[in-house]
């Protein structure tokens, strides 16, 4: 698992190396890690800080759609966005918020 | 009525007496009967008091408000000074004692008066202390009776006063507060204005930091206990002393107080508080004096870094502070207002005490305009004596508030960053001002950077304030002819300048905007400007000037002040100051909803920008949320935006999305906007709203030259083409 995560954070990197857009992708939808025996799609998404989030799927969830998994980031990148101001967050470390682990979880679910 | 500037001092005194007669804890208004009863005991004649009554406006407005309580405390003032009562005499009277109350219903309470001013008294008061403080039920009156006077005491006379003023709780603090700092330090300060201030406060008499031991009271909020060790640990507490003397004298010697005292004084607090997470008076005024160790601006921000320091002195772990931002941040800016400064202290105060943290902020900590009442006029020595300037908070100050909020939210949250910042717009005051400062630097000729106080208008006022814009927007546009002379590049320079095209622009209001429209589509296109710039022949030049002038006495201390700094700055706010007129003859009628709209206002903030002045003025605006709590700021704000909107479709329809953005600049200009009552937030609100379509009006006419100028360039080209082919032939 772990492996995968690594291989699509490889391909995150190659996409932002290659950019030659002003910022690079906000929205990077990536769409093609799909292993034949694993099934799961990667999804990679660059903030303008070079902070990337990964979201991993099942592929056998064929309902979600694109836009989804961008609201997803979006809520995403809010929520980070939220838990980066707290000033006694140190960049690094794990996140230990509550609200954001809760709009995660309620993400989780509610993509099923 | 005339602004009023106070000094810190009688800034202080001012806002604890108004929350002493502010019986029904609305933070807007005193009541009448305690106001009489204080009038009462300054010992005037009664038709002095009904002069000063008269004078300060509450007749006319059939209540106390802020601004006029003040204005009636200034005259009481100036009528123990023996000086006639004139309106003009409150701002000219200097170095006035502090109105006098005696309220002692016997000999005790002078002498208690007297043994307060001694500083020596300090051990009585302790004494005093345990046995009087009947715990207040929250900002309430409290009538201590029985146990105060049952319980023996060395200081029983003092006793019987305690049970006569009713806002034992209020004054109990202060008074405390003066007890506990009355360490040495306090006894310089004490003697120059407490003593007058005491005199008023001993008969609340000194539940002073004594050893409160306080009959068990319900869950004892929070922190009481730890806020001792807290201040112990704080550096800033030490700092405090350090800080303005005058103003802040009593924080100050709270500051300085030994633990001792604060726990007596947190003990006292705790009484009577069914809600664990509410905050007593004393409590803030403390956290407020720890906010201006930080911040001295009360309306201003604390840094996230700056908080980070201050709360990791709690010693409390990381992860719990953490917690504990997420929970008070309330707009997730990354700094703390005074709102938010509070709460998150209160909750480390509670966590030290033992309590858990709750998972979601309680309601009574949510950052609320009205909570803020007092801690703002604290912090504000400002004329705006009415408008209870306060850190803004945008957010819903109630939990009904929050659903509405949040449904706003996703919707807005699905825009690009630059969207996003519009529609955070109306849930926090950083927002707001962040937006200020995306717009400001586009169009420096736009009013936004002038914070005027946002009124809800209703439609009808609105139709009025566009009549009132189409008729005074000739004046402007006449300008515009003559920059319009020809086509000729000659005259296109001069149009070209942006100078002129803006001036006549800032006097369209919305109508204006539509007229502009129609003139626009039915001229040709060179001489556009000319035809839109006729249609306006009714041009009430002078209208600006007189309705300027009318300003200051109707609109008060905000339009006084904004009118001057705006008008050389830009045209624009001739016509604000129409408005505010205007706004000023509806305020009687629209008191309410001006109200309603500050608090409306006062929710549409947007992110933190660096202009601290914009956010603090914005904060000053959104806190003059008023009474009307009822009013639920976040629905305010949608409504506001929505209601703009909806005003500005019938005129506009291009326009719709842009005057949102534009209102969302325009509401951001809140910031540095002196604090007014009802009238002037209409009329703000109003020239926010003209400013907003003389600013969509003037990017239209931006476009319409730059077009008129390409098309002169053209026929330049051709001429010059044609003169290159005739020429060989002249030289036949």
């Amino acid at each position: 698992m772990s492996a995968f995560l690594h291989t699509s954070l490889d391909v995150v990197e190659e996409k932002i190396s290659a950019v030659g857009k002003s910022l690079g992708d906000q929205r990077e939808l990536y769409l093609g890690l799909l292993y034949p025996t694993e099934d799961y799609k990667v999804y990679g998404y660059v903030t303008n800080s070079k902070v990337k989030f990964v979201i991993v799927v099942d592929s056998s969830n064929t309902s979600l759609r694109d836009n989804e998994i961008r609201s997803m980031f979006r809520k995403l990148h809010n929520s980070f966005t939220d838990v980066m101001c707290n000033p006694f967050h140190n960049p690094g470390d794990p996140i230990q918020s509550k609200a954001f682990d809760g709009i995660v979880s309620g993400m989780m679910v509610q993509t099923g | 009525m005339e602004s009023l500037t106070l000094t810190d001092i009688e800034q202080k005194y001012y806002s604890d007496l108004f929350v002493y007669c502010d019986t029904d804890n609305t933070k807007k208004v005193a009541s009448n009967g305690r106001v009489l009863d204080l009038f009462r005991a300054a010992q005037l004649p009664s038709e002095v008091v009904l002069q000063i009554t008269e004078l300060c406006g509450a007749t006319r407005l059939g209540h106390f408000g802020r601004s006029q309580f003040y204005i009636a405390l200034k005259l009481i003032a100036i009528a123990q000074s023996g000086l006639p009562l004139r309106v003009e005499s409150l701002n000219s009277v200097k170095d006035l004692p502090l109105p006098r109350f005696v309220v002692g219903k016997n000999e005790a309470e002078a002498r208690h008066a007297a043994l307060y001013q001694d500083t020596d008294s300090q051990g009585l008061y302790p004494a005093s202390a345990t046995a009087v403080i009947p715990r207040p039920p929250g900002r309430g009156l409290q009538n201590k009776k029985g146990p105060p006077s049952s319980t023996p005491e060395p200081t029983s006379p003092v006793v019987s006063p305690h049970q006569s003023p009713p806002t034992s709780p209020h004054s109990w603090r202060k008074h405390k507060r003066q007890h506990s700092g009355g360490n040495a330090d306090r006894q310089p300060v004490v003697a120059a204005t407490g003593a007058v201030w005491t005199q008023f406060r001993e008969p609340q008499a000194g539940p002073v930091p004594g050893e409160g031991m306080w009959p068990s009271h319900s869950p004892p909020p929070p922190g009481q206990e730890s806020w001792v060790s807290f201040t112990a640990d704080t550096p800033p507490s030490s700092a405090l002393p350090a800080m303005h003397p005058s103003s802040v004298q009593e924080s100050t010697t709270i500051r300085t107080v030994a633990s001792a005292a604060t726990t007596n004084e947190i003990q006292r607090q705790s009484s009577g508080y069914d809600d664990p997470w509410k905050i007593t008076d004393e409590q803030r005024q403390y956290y407020i004096n720890q906010f201006k160790t930080i911040q001295p601006d009360l309306t201003g921000f604390i840094p996230g870094s700056a908080a980070k320091e201050f709360f990791t002195k709690s010693k409390l772990p990381i992860l719990e502070l953490s917690h504990i931002w997420e929970l008070s941040d309330f707009d997730k800016d990354g700094a703390l207002t005074l709102d938010e400064f509070c709460a998150a202290f209160h909750l480390v105060v509670a966590r030290k005490n033992g309590y858990d943290l709750p998972e979601k902020l309680p309601e009574s900590l949510m950052p609320k305009l009205i909570d803020l009442d007092d801690s703002a006029e604290v912090s504000e020595s400002t004329a705006d004596v009415g408008y209870s300037g306060s850190p803004v908070e945008v957010t819903p100050n109630k939990s009904p508030s929050m659903p509405s909020l949040n449904q706003a939210w996703p919707e807005m949250n699905q825009s690009n960053e630059q969207w996003e910042t519009f529609s955070e717009r109306s849930s926090s005051s950083q927002t707001l001002t962040q937006f200020d400062s995306n717009i400001a630097p586009a169009d420096p000729d736009t009013a936004i950077v002038h914070p005027v106080p946002i009124r809800m208008t209703p439609s009808k006022i609105h139709m009025q304030e566009m009549e009132l814009k189409r008729t005074g927007s000739g004046e402007t546009t006449s300008a515009f002819p003559l920059s319009q002379s020809g086509t000729s590049p000659e005259a296109l320079k001069v149009v070209a300048p942006p100078p002129p095209p803006p001036r006549p622009h800032p006097s369209h209001s919305r109508s204006s905007s539509l007229d502009m429209n129609r003139t626009f589509a039915a001229t040709s296109a060179p001489g556009q400007p000319q035809p839109s710039t006729i249609a306006f022949p009714p041009a009430v030049p002078p209208r600006p000037l007189p309705t300027q002038a009318e300003v200051a006495p109707g609109g008060g201390a905000v339009l006084t002040t904004t009118s001057p700094q705006q008008i050389p700055q830009q045209p624009n706010f001739a016509d604000f100051s129409q408005f505010q007129a205007f706004a000023a003859s509806e305020q009687p009628s629209s008191l309410p909803e001006a109200e309603k709209s500050s608090e409306g206002a006062g929710p549409l903030r947007t992110v933190k920008s660096d202009g601290q002045a914009d956010e603090r003025s914005s904060a000053t605006v959104n806190s003059a949320k008023g009474s009307s709590g009822p009013l639920a700021p976040p629905p305010k704000p949608v409504r506001r935006r929505l209601k703009s909107e909806d005003e500005l479709r019938p005129e506009d329809e291009q326009h719709g999305p842009q005057k949102s953005n534009v209102i969302a600049a325009v509401l951001a200009t809140q910031p540095s906007i002196p604090r007014s009552v009802g009238k002037d937030k209409k009329a703000i609100q109003a020239s926010i709203r003209r400013n907003k379509e003389t600013n969509t009006v003037l990017a239209r006419l931006n476009s319409e030259l730059q077009q008129q100028l390409k098309d002169l360039l053209e026929e330049r080209i051709s001429l010059e083409v044609q003169l290159e082919q005739l020429r060989p032939f002249s030289h036949l």
